[in-house]
């Protein structure tokens, strides 16, 4: 194969970014649920739920550690790989970035305040207020930097004038027409995917017959959240589709293999394109992809035909957003079952099966952000800057990405099995039925210590 | 004050607010595997773990800060730079990233590894070396510009005595500067067997510090003449970084106010570093890189300067109150808390 920079720094980013997301994810989503095992410990005065929170911080710390360190690099790789884009994007889209600094600072900050001082205040409500920054700067570091990559979908806030940027309006650059969506849709998912991680790990000891009341609870705090964030992210999901039928027709497009520009367009579930570009084995469902562009079957969707051939994203993503869309549903569902279940057939609900299928929904949460990403900036290709700069005209040139991408490759397997070992060690050597003796909390709610 | 002159001295002093958090984490990370080889580990681990613990990602904030500003206040920074130091600062990358979460992953899980401790000394004195490599490249004469591309002459750097100058320099301040504010920390902690162990690595580095400092600064010479002449201009500043050194030295030496003391080594290296700033002025990349032709627009900058404001209007009591809670707080301090 020969040599080519703009392949290699391509992908060096996706394996970067798809690395440090999973880590992102759960440092938006965690805090929030730490946040809310803590306050209704605090007001129901049970320490089953307390003991949750103490432990899921203690894991955070180390997931949070890996975010750090490889949100780092992508920050530095931004600049390594793509020197003409942040070169010319700097100029306009600058501001959220250099704004997402201060929000790790003040979520690093609270954060490194909160893990130490579990006993240091007399009224626990004063911790718990700690928390709320934590909660605030990982979720504004998430708005910001979505607000970056909606740029890059929908690039508004300045002017080009003979090759050069002009007229530049940071302000509204930054709050750019797919920002709602994109924001919206990556907040809902990182909470629901959080929620799902948590109750996977209650799930999970359940199923290798652990029976302590604690562990319910577990499940059920985790598991309301869980049924509430996936359904705003379908929601939201859907608000994305009608802002790509809008502002981005070619990346639901090459999503819905949509060629003629027509109304009452069907959804094309799964399926393969044959040698004719025919597609076949699909499942159709009659007038739906106009449904999610437009909410009526009237509406009519521009096809992909429209855009010349060297500005169409590839067709595999079809698959990326079936997939997403799949999960999305079968999530969802499963949360719902839960709930179902718990209210009406408490007997089921912690059965192996059920408890099966929540174990599951934690890689297959993970897996959805993944492919979401991947669906979102693949269907950007071949733009970088969405109708300003191709991705191939910003790569590096520098002749080494190759072997970065194997060194890189390495730090990440080291980084995966450093993290996985210790978390594994820190809660398999001290189980939560020995921590809760002894700190005498054993039966959480019945004994009140005021 | 010009826009262009606000950004980077902004920047400039978030770098050395980054120099002197960092290389005191970074110190400490070898203190502590050094006095596992000498056996003397139990002296030490406590007190720099209690130190460290809370603070860690709040240093490396302090780089990501930089790195994200100067692209933003400079974009064209990301272009030069970028282009040419993939290499370089991939190391550093990388071991940032091992630093980071080995530390992590010792502290809060598994406690005392050998292995955990050797990473984290051994990168704490790699990051240092690597990432002042930038700095060495700024003064010119390692970059191959041309209309593709720009390309670091990576033999060069590598063979170029001054460039190893400033590498020595970058771990011998480290050491220093750790090893005075942990003096410190140890006799806010009353750890005596601490403290006079730290005191003589503090008395140890010192003398190094200043002469290895001195021997770059003659080098600069051959390698940017027209930076070094500057920097003879402003001699006095690096006059006022002597007396303070010595007041420091003083203090140390004589075991008096140690939080004196590392105020003064702190100004030494703000002097210091302040006075090599502005003798690098207006070069972000001599010869072919200011910062007036790097700069970004009028409008992004005010907007940049703004948001710094109320960042920091955020950020100071945040940090204050980080501080008084473990810097500053007797009781955390001496672990009885
Ligand atoms: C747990 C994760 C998850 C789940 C279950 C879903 N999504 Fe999603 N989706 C994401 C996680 C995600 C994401 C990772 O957050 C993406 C990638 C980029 C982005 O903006 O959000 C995304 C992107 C994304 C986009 C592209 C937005 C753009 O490029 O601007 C659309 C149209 C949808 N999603 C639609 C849906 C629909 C209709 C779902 C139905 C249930 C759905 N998603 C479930
Ligand atoms: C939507 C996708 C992303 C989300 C939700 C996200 C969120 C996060 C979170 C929660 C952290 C941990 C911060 C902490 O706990 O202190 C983090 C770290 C970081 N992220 Fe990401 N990130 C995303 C993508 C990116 C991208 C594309 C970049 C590159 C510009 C980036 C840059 C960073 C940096 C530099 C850090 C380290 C900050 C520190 O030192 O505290 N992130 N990110
Ligand atoms: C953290 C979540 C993200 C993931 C998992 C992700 C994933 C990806 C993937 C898969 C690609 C490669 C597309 C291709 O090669 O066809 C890509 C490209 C890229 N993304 Fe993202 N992205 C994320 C967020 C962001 C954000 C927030 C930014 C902006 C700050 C960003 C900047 C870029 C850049 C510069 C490229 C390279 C150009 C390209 O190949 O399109 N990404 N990303």
């Amino acid at each position: 194969m020969t040599y080519d920079a703009t392949m290699y720094s391509r992908i060096l980013t996706e394996l970067t970014l798809a690395f440090h997301i999973i880590f992102a994810t759960i440092g938006v989503g965690v805090p929030l649920m730490i946040a809310l095992a803590q306050w209704v410990g605090i007001k129901r005065n049970d320490n089953h739920y307390i003991m949750l929170a103490r432990r899921w911080t203690r894991g955070f710390t180390i997931t949070v550690a890996v975010g750090v360190v490889t949100g780092t690099a992508i920050g530095l790789q931004l600049s390594l790989l793509w020197p003409k884009f942040m070169e010319a994007a700097g100029q306009v889209i600058a501001l959220p970035l250099f704004m997402e600094t201060f929000a790790f600072f003040f979520e690093a900050i609270f954060l490194g305040i909160y893990i130490y001082t579990w006993n240091r205040f007399k009224k626990p409500i004063y911790h718990f207020l700690l928390l709320i920054p934590v909660a605030i700067g990982s979720s504004a570091s998430a708005f910001f930097i979505t607000t970056v990559n909606a740029f890059m979908n929908t690039p508004q806030g300045f002017e080009i004038v003979n090759g050069v940027i002009t007229n530049i309006n940071p302000i509204e650059a930054m709050f750019n027409p797919a920002v709602p969506t994109k924001v919206g849709h990556v907040l809902t998912s990182a909470y629901m995917t959080s929620a799902f991680v948590l109750a996977s790990l209650a799930a999970f000891q359940m199923l290798k017959g652990k029976d302590h009341v604690y562990y319910k609870k577990a499940l059920k705090i985790t598991m309301i959240p869980a049924i509430v964030f996936s359904i705003a992210t379908a929601v939201v999901g859907d608000f994305s589709g009608k802002f790509l039928a809008d502002y981005q027709p070619e990346k639901l497009a090459a999503a819905e293999w949509h060629f003629e520009t027509e109304s009452h367009a069907p959804l094309i579930l799964y399926g393969y394109l044959d040698e004719n570009g025919e597609v076949k084995g699909a499942l159709e469902i009659p007038y739906a992809l106009s449904i999610l562009a437009g909410n009526t079957p009237s509406t009519e969707v521009i096809g992909l035909n429209e855009f010349p051939e060297d500005e169409r994203p590839p067709l595999y993503v079809h698959y990326f957003f079936d997939l997403m869309v799949t999960l999305g549903i079968l999530l969802t569902i499963v949360a719902l079952l839960y709930a179902v279940l718990l209210k009406w057939k408490p007997h089921l609900a912690h059965k192996k099966w059920m408890l099966r299928a929540i174990v599951w929904s934690a890689p297959l949460s993970l897996l959805a952000i993944e492919i979401g990403w991947f669906f979102a900036e693949v269907g950007r290709q071949p733009w970088i800057l969405r109708g300003y700069l191709k991705v191939s005209e910003t790569a590096t040139t520098s002749p080494h990405v190759d072997t970065l991408i194997i060194v890189f490759g390495l730090l990440y397997i080291v980084l995966t099995i450093g993290a996985g070992v210790v978390l594994r060690r820190m809660f398999k050597n001290n189980p939560p039925e020995q921590e809760l003796k002894e700190y005498g909390w054993d039966h959480g709610g019945e004994k009140h210590v005021s | 004050m010009s826009l262009e002159l606000l950004g980077i001295s902004v920047l400039w002093i978030f770098l050395f607010g980054y120099v002197i958090v960092a290389s005191i984490d970074f110190g400490a990370g070898f203190f502590i595997t050094y006095s596992e080889w000498t056996g003397q580990k139990q002296v030490l681990h406590k007190i720099i773990q209690r130190y460290l613990s809370p603070v860690w990602e709040v240093t490396n904030v302090f780089l990501v800060f930089f790195f994200v500003g100067i692209v933003g206040f400079f974009p064209k920074t990301a272009y030069y730079y970028g282009s040419a130091l993939l290499v370089p600062v991939s190391i550093s990358i990388i071991l940032l990233a091992i630093r980071g979460s080995y530390y992590a992953f010792g502290t809060y899980g598994s406690k005392d590894n050998k292995w955990y401790t050797f990473l984290y000394g051994v990168t704490g004195v790699l990051i240092p070396a690597s990432l002042t490599t930038v700095l060495t490249i700024s003064e010119g004469g390692y970059l191959t510009i041309t209309d593709n591309g720009v390309y670091l002459k990576l033999t060069a750097l590598l063979t170029s005595p001054y460039s190893w100058g400033v590498v020595l320099l970058a771990i011998v301040s480290v050491l220093f500067i750790s090893a005075s504010f942990l003096t410190y920390y140890a006799r806010k902690a009353e750890d005596s067997h601490a403290e006079s162990l730290l005191r003589q690595y503090t008395l140890g580095w010192s003398v190094p510090s200043v002469l290895i400092a001195v021997i770059v600064f003659y080098m600069l010479k051959t390698q940017n003449v027209e930076h070094f002449n500057q920097m003879v201009d402003l001699a006095w500043m690096f006059m006022i970084s002597l007396a303070f050194f010595m007041t420091g030295l003083y203090l140390i030496y004589k075991r008096k106010a140690y939080g004196w003391a590392f105020t003064a080594i702190t100004m030494q290296y703000f002097f210091a570093f302040l006075a090599y700033g502005i003798s690098h002025y207006p070069y972000l990349l001599y010869p072919v890189l200011t910062i007036y032709d790097g700069f970004t627009n009028e409008t992004m900058a005010i907007a940049l300067v703004i948001a710094f404001i109320v960042g920091l209007l955020l950020l100071i009591p945040a940090l204050y109150l980080l501080l008084r809670l473990f810097l500053f707080n007797r009781d955390y301090v001496k672990g009885t808390r």
